[in-house]
């Protein structure tokens, strides 16, 4: 099992004295969507925040466990926490672009990493807002601010700005949830074309979602992941009763 | 008579009362301003901008006046600025919360209410004796700066915290480190409101009259503090010079002072055009914090 993203081990998580994830195991593997879905509070983004380290902004956020990102310990003494959060890029529940120009948005992750050629830069913004499906949306207006545009413009804004710092992996925490559905459809469509160059975790409450876009799902409940497997299966022939309760809709 | 028209009667003359209690604040401002205006106004010519002070009040000036007021502040600025917004990013960008650290911010939360006067008595003991730097513009200017030290650090937090966590998280998910965060995102957000904030201290300190008493600046002055910049005929030309920094000064509201004490009548005519000239600084001060403020809120809205 080498070939895995990211290979956690008995995770457990705490805020203060409250356990909130209560020793997971799961592998995530390369180049394939999986799908984290559970009702409020079972954990599912406090999992996904940590494969980041972005919970580490919690003072009170403990965690333990073997959290391998490519063979390596992310929660280790050694470990670069910046190059770590840019090789496992985030997008955010509510669309939270930076109060600057559309350029600068995008513009922001290259500088900090070292990047001052105007020519790369340009072509980096054109090219992500591409890969984002924004470019003919917001071409003609890149020194617009980013604010003025509609939710699911930033949202897909948000995602243009982690594909320019070219990471491995994206993790979606609810991406759409603050979204009307067509917003919603575009971001689900670029997720599918994203699968090709890189690994992804998306955490949904709307099961519809999960099942579309994911290779693999994972059931969280109260902290634990009761299942996890492609999704097919999942949905269709859940091996755990609570699972198949979940899915049909009779709790949660 | 009903619930119903109680409640509506009450709401009306709650209406009414506050109506009143606004007015009556209003009108006493009003009356200040057209009473000193009416005084001062026909004192206000080039000459009172450009003359010393004098034995003659219709003679006296507001020269070393104004020039001190701008040495103060030039001084306090470049001291309390630095610090107070470098103390507020590190309180509430950097410092773990523990503590030690609630300690500090109730600390400088008491200092920012503590009565001006008393900041003097700390300016004269530690600025003019100790560090022996005498009745000079440098001691007036970090009395001063000590003063609107705490309010600049608490408004520069208050900025701060009103940036959303979001944006620091976004800023964190593209692998910036934390200085960058700071620098690059949180800080430009919150630079409208720091700097309303530090006008607003700013005003305060240009009125201040107490502490500047205290330390015992001068009244009577018929000299500059030495210009920062000269020019001659000789290389290299431009001269610069901080002694200017350790001359004695005078400031606009000692000036006031001074005059509204004295008794003949003359005097204070030119009392009320000095206030009504310290009342411009004022005003124009607190409405470029206004502007900035009105700006910032248009430019940004989460």
């Amino acid at each position: 099992m080498n070939n895995t993203a990211f290979s956690i081990k008995q995770m457990r998580a705490f805020y203060g004295a409250k356990e909130v994830i209560k020793g997971v195991d799961i592998s995530i593997m390369p180049n394939t969507v999986t799908a984290l879905i559970g009702p409020s509070g079972c954990g599912k983004s406090t999992f996904i925040r940590s494969l980041n380290r972005i919970n580490d902004l919690i003072p009170s956020f403990r965690i333990s466990g073997d959290i391998m990102y490519r063979q390596k310990d992310i929660y280790d003494k050694e470990t670069d926490v910046v190059e770590l959060r840019r090789r496992v890029g985030m997008v955010f529940q509510k669309p939270n672009p930076f109060p600057k120009s559309i350029y600068e948005n995008i513009a922001y992750g290259l500088r900090i990493h070292g990047l001052n050629i105007k020519d790369t830069i340009d072509e980096i913004v054109e090219s992500s807002l591409k890969k984002a499906a924004l470019w003919d949306e917001v071409k003609d207006n890149l020194k617009q601010n980013a604010l003025t545009l509609s939710g699911g413009q930033q949202q897909r804004l948000c995602i243009a700005r982690t594909l320019a710092t070219q990471p491995e992996v994206i993790l979606f925490d609810e991406p759409c949830s603050a979204l009307d559905p067509i917003s919603t459809a575009k971001i689900e469509e670029l997720i599918h074309h994203l699968k090709q160059n890189y690994t992804i975790v998306i955490v949904t409450h709307n099961m519809q979602q999960a099942a579309r876009v994911s290779d693999y799902s994972g059931f969280f409940l109260l902290g634990e992941l009761i299942e996890v497997g492609r999704t097919h299966e999942i949905f269709t022939a859940p091996k755990d009763k609570r699972t198949e309760e979940y899915i049909t809709g009779r709790f949660g | 008579m009903n619930n119903r028209v109680i409640n509506k009667r009450l709401d009306g003359l709650f209406k009414a009362l506050g109506i009143l209690t606004t007015v009556f604040g209003l009108s006493v401002l009003l009356v200040l301003f057209i009473d000193v205006f009416l005084d001062g106004a026909s004192r206000l010519s080039l000459d009172f901008f450009t003359s010393f002070p004098s034995r003659k009040p219709e003679a006296a000036g507001i020269l070393s006046a104004w020039v001190g007021t701008i040495w103060i502040m030039a001084v306090t600025g470049c001291i309390a600025l630095p610090l107070g917004i470098g103390s507020g990013i590190y309180l509430e960008e950097y410092a773990p919360k523990n503590r030690l650290t609630a300690l500090i911010e109730i600390s400088i939360a008491n200092l920012a209410g503590v009565p001006s006067v008393i900041f003097g008595l700390l300016g004269l003991g530690l600025f003019v004796r100790w560090f022996n730097l005498d009745r000079s513009v440098l001691a007036g200017g970090l009395t001063l700066a000590i003063l609107v030290l705490p309010v600049i650090i608490l408004s520069t937090r208050e900025a701060l915290r009103a940036i959303p966590f979001s944006i620091r998280e976004a800023s964190y998910a593209v692998g910036a480190t934390k200085w960058q965060t700071v620098y690059c995102q949180v800080l430009p957000a919150a630079l409208g409101n720091i700097m309303t904030g530090v006008i607003l201290a700013m005003s305060r300190a240009v009125g201040e009259t107490a502490p500047l008493i205290t330390i015992g600046a001068l009244t009577y002055i018929a000299f500059l503090p030495q210009a920062p910049v000269a020019f001659s005929g000789e290389f290299p030309f431009i001269h610069l010079s901080l002694q200017g920094l350790f001359d004695p000064f005078t400031a606009l509201p000692i000036q006031i002072f001074n005059w509204v004490s004295r008794p003949q009548k003359g005097f204070s005519v030119n009392a009320s055009a000095g206030i009504i000239v310290l009342l411009g600084i004022t005003l124009a001060m607190n409405s470029v914090a206004i502007i900035l403020r009105y700006r910032q809120r248009k430019k940004t809205r989460w």
